[in-house]
């Protein structure tokens, strides 16, 4: 277990409650029925999908646990986690083969 | 009679959103563990998940935290996962933007995947409902997965130090965002995007204080409006 500083970890609780609340809030709450201009919803549509690949990539290539070390079975889990989302649509669908696939490898190639 | 078909839409939207309970609960309770794993307290991690509200974000900010990334890009790199709240809220906007501000500002806290994903389509299929229709309903679809998010993550960082290592946790959070980024692959913009963003992250994973992801993020946000506008000149033209 990791130690986190007290102080560092409230200031992101804070900042993020406040910040997520007001992405939320900044739409409904103050724009009420005026029109965006078509670019920034084209751009927003994509964040997401755009962020979210980002993070996990260099994980499944070089993961935490083994130093960075490419490591087949954790390719194999994210690929087969990605593809059963991509032909099922069906999130938990995806995460349970992924970690059936992490397991089994994991437990074959030690 | 406002109120009795305000009432039965408000059920309408909790059967609608019951399904999402099958995901709310191994996240939350993934979320719980997580963060134990990473050193929250209880409380830490009770308050993150209750005001954030956010799976996706809250995570993600989790793992920049264990990679040691200074505050700021962790605030940064969250808050851009969430920008898709931004774009939830403009969406349901038309729709619910004429109920009073205290119904307003309550309904954007729960904002959250599942809700706008449920409203969204049952507010384009029945074009007639009512402003107070449409509250109920989507305050009904977010009734069922909130206080079951919460109490799993409760019982997940109550459980989190008793998970041994063998488990290999630490590849959870990847499946799970990996499980998540299929389903979104729509259409040819989106792939574009995903390929764009994974490329870069990739390329500038050597780049101080996470910076890489934000890049990515940026260009892969670009290459995605790019593409996007690309597709709409070709079916114009063909």
């Amino acid at each position: 277990m990791n130690s986190v500083d007290t102080v560092t970890m409230w200031v992101i609780i804070v900042g993020l409650a406040l910040g997520s609340y007001g992405l939320r809030f900044v739409f409904i709450g103050l724009v009420g029925d005026r029109a965006m201009p078509p670019w920034v919803l084209r751009h927003l549509r994509y964040t997401a999908v755009a962020i979210l690949p980002a993070l996990i990539a260099p994980l499944v290539v070089w993961p935490t646990a083994t130093e960075g070390q490419p490591d087949v079975s954790r390719m194999a889990a994210a690929t087969v986690a990605l593809v059963v989302g991509l032909i099922t649509k069906n999130v938990l669908a995806a995460i349970f083969t992924g970690a059936g696939t992490l397991y089994g490898l994991l437990y074959l190639l030690g | 009679m406002a109120s009795t078909t305000s009432k039965s839409y408000y059920w309408k939207g909790f059967r609608d959103g019951t399904p999402f309970i099958f995901v709310a609960i191994p996240f939350g309770t993934l979320f719980g563990v997580f963060a134990t794993e990473t050193g929250l307290t209880i409380i830490q991690t009770m308050a993150f998940t209750a005001t954030v509200f956010a799976g996706a974000a809250q995570f993600a900010a989790l793992q920049l935290l264990q990679d040691n990334t200074p505050t700021v890009i962790i605030l940064a790199s969250a808050l851009a996962v969430n920008l898709r709240m931004a774009m939830y809220s403009a969406s349901l906007t038309p729709y619910l933007g004429s109920a009073p501000l205290w119904q307003r500002a309550f309904a954007a806290y729960l904002i959250v995947d599942q809700s706008y994903a449920c409203s969204i389509v049952r507010f384009e299929k029945e074009p007639l409902m009512t402003t107070p229709q449409r509250m109920a309903y989507f305050l009904g679809s977010v009734t069922p997965i909130t206080p079951l998010w919460i109490l799993a993550t409760f019982l997940g960082a109550v459980l989190g130090t008793k998970i041994p290592e063998s488990w290999a946790l630490d590849f959870a959070l990847p499946i799970t965002f990996l499980a998540m980024i299929g389903p979104m692959l729509r259409t040819m913009p989106h792939v574009v995007t995903a390929l764009v963003a994974i490329t870069v992250s990739l390329l500038t994973v050597a780049v101080p204080y996470n910076l890489g992801l934000l890049i990515a993020g940026c260009v892969g946000m670009m290459a995605g409006a790019q593409a996007e506008l690309w597709t709409l000149k070709k079916e114009a033209t063909s």
